[in-house]
């Protein structure tokens, strides 16, 4: 997937690995518009290799017990709860 | 209701303060307890934040009416507004128009008069390009001065939470409410000079720099693990530019559309009256920030919005079949194409074989972005150029062409690549249409800016 032509398989690849289920008239239409976007990414290959020399600081706080996010809160927005906890789909 | 907003609401605040009797719409990515939170899309069309963001907490402790949620590209992902789940805004400004993006209701409801504040987001030009469209001022601050705890994420090494007001004074006035360490964002910090009333002086503290370490904060001012560091720049919009020396880079200008040119021009020959001293500079790097932008923003977007699956909150993928099925139904629900097509592109950026090639380059050019500012900004005080090359596009004319509203973005995503604070003021009209100049100081040259951005609005 770079150069000139996108394939169809690709996009379906890169759709899978993102877990996002598409169209096949989406498929047709992204892969299209991924091939000119990434053909214009490809100018990047000009840029010089520049030291990146970020100053980064840790930022530490004692740990220390604190109150968490009321149960009852954090789900209420679930689509579906059980029992005080996520339901979600199986795992395998 | 206003197209303005998503959600209207009164949330009031404190009985007093600096914004006592002010009203503040807040873009609809910022958290705000028990009232939704859609970030413009379907996949949160009924997401109610069980907590407020510390900007929104800074905002009702300061005295500031919440009128409501406003609208938004989705997830940000957007120049015009138009990919909201929730249907477009109109430009309030020039009718028939984009009000910009991806903070257009903001700009919008300020330019209207529906609030007299407002809060965007600036991940790439996001607070700028609207002020522009919209004829109000906006500010994307420092990476760093102001907390990012509640605000939905789509790319955290370039997004900052800016103000939006109808004058530089009044977007300084809600800078400063917001503004300040927060312990529950541990990427700021307090400005190395916080508050003193000479770092924004012609010549002064040039050398400021960009990262310095959050152990700058030993200035004895604000305490980093409080709420507040004492911040003052209202006081610095007093037009007072005497000495100033603004540097125009000509690979800002020299593409953009001719009336947007001419209007910029009249603009900094105002600032050159009251005695500014304008010289031609060059920023060879700009040349590539637009790719690496949108590698980096749709990397990290991969990543952050993976975590709507639907379980915990958002469209939910129903219980037939694997975790891996779910998740894939709830995402192909909940998304529009913009935020499909960045997660995907992005996916790819970062994916075995791809990743040195795209998101390590993009990486050295971003700091190749970094070092061409500060070697400008050691010769000049700011930097100028127009906000956005081109006036307002047409409702719809540019949705099906992304790579074009790509392009627009040229002027504004360096300032996010290089981490560092710039305003859009308004500088006239052009065909009848709003136009910005946008000015770029040093990290946490807030001051400065403001000050030079005052003589205009």
């Amino acid at each position: 997937m770079s150069e000139d032509a996108v394939s169809p398989e690709e996009v379906r690849h890169v759709a899978a690995l993102a877990r996002i289920d598409l169209d096949e008239e989406e498929v047709d239409r992204f892969a299209a518009q991924f091939a000119e976007i990434l053909g214009y990414f490809e100018t990047l290959d000009s840029v010089p290799e520049v030291d990146r020399d970020a100053e980064l600081t840790n930022v530490m706080r004692p740990d220390e017990r604190r109150e968490p996010l009321d149960r009852e809160a954090a789900l209420g927005n679930a689509p579906e709860s059980e029992d005080g906890y996520f339901k979600g789909p199986n795992v395998s | 209701m206003s197209d303005a907003f998503i959600t209207e609401t009164e949330i009031a605040g404190a009985p007093d303060g600096p914004l006592a009797g002010r009203t503040v719409a807040v873009k609809d990515n910022i958290s705000t307890a028990g009232v939704a939170t859609t970030c413009g899309s379907a996949t949160l069309a009924d997401y109610v934040p069980p907590y407020d963001a510390t900007v929104v907490e800074r905002l009702k402790a300061a005295g500031a009416t919440i009128v409501g949620k406003t609208n938004m590209d989705e997830f940000g992902m957007g120049t015009t507004t138009e990919t909201s789940h929730f249907g477009p805004t109109d430009n309030p400004a020039a009718p028939g128009h984009v009000p910009g993006g991806s903070s257009g209701g903001s700009a919008a409801a300020v330019a209207a008069g529906e609030a007299d504040l407002a809060l965007g987001s600036d991940t790439g030009g996001s607070v700028r390009c609207p002020a522009a469209f919209c004829g109000v001022v906006g500010i994307k601050p420092t990476y760093g001065l102001v907390s990012r705890y509640g605000l939905v994420a789509y790319a955290n090494s370039l997004e900052q939470i800016g103000p939006f007001a109808r004058s530089v004074e009044e977007a300084a006035e809600l800078l400063e409410v917001i503004a300040g360490p927060d312990e529950r964002d541990a990427t700021t910090r307090a400005p190395p000079d916080a508050g003193t009333s000479t770092d924004d002086r012609r010549g002064a503290e040039r050398s400021t720099d960009g990262r310095g370490a959050a152990g700058a904060s030993t200035d004895g001012r604000g305490d980093v693990g409080t709420s507040t560091a004492d911040l003052r720049y209202a006081d610095a919009a007093d037009g007072d530019v005497d000495g100033l020396t603004v540097g125009v880079p000509t690979e800002l200008v020299d593409g953009a559309d001719e009336g947007v040119v001419e209007t910029f021009r009249d603009a900094i020959g105002e600032l050159e009256d009251r005695g500014a001293t304008v010289e031609e500079v060059t920023l060879p790097s700009v040349e590539h920030a637009v790719e690496a932008y949108y590698v980096i923003a749709m990397s990290e977007a991969s990543s952050n919005l993976a975590r709507f699956d639907g379980v915990r909150y958002g469209t939910s993928g129903g219980y037939d079949g694997n975790w891996n099925e779910s998740f894939a139904r709830a995402r192909k629900a909940g998304f529009g194409d913009e935020v499909k097509r960045r997660i995907l592109l992005g996916t790819f950026a970062l994916s075995a074989g791809y990743q040195e090639k795209y998101y390590g380059k993009a990486q050295d050019a971003r700091a190749w972005v970094k070092a061409d500012f500060d070697s400008v900004l050691s010769e000049v005080d700011v930097i100028a150029s127009p906000t956005m090359p081109v006036p307002p596009f047409e409702l719809g004319e540019g949705l099906e062409d992304p790579l074009k509203l790509y392009l627009a973005d040229a002027n504004t995503v360096p300032v996010n690549l290089a981490d560092l604070p710039a305003i859009s003021v308004p500088a006239g009209e052009t065909d009848g249409l709003p136009v910005g100049l946008q000015l770029v100081g040093p990290a946490f040259g807030e001051r400065r800016l403001i000050r030079a951005a005052s003589v205009l609005a």
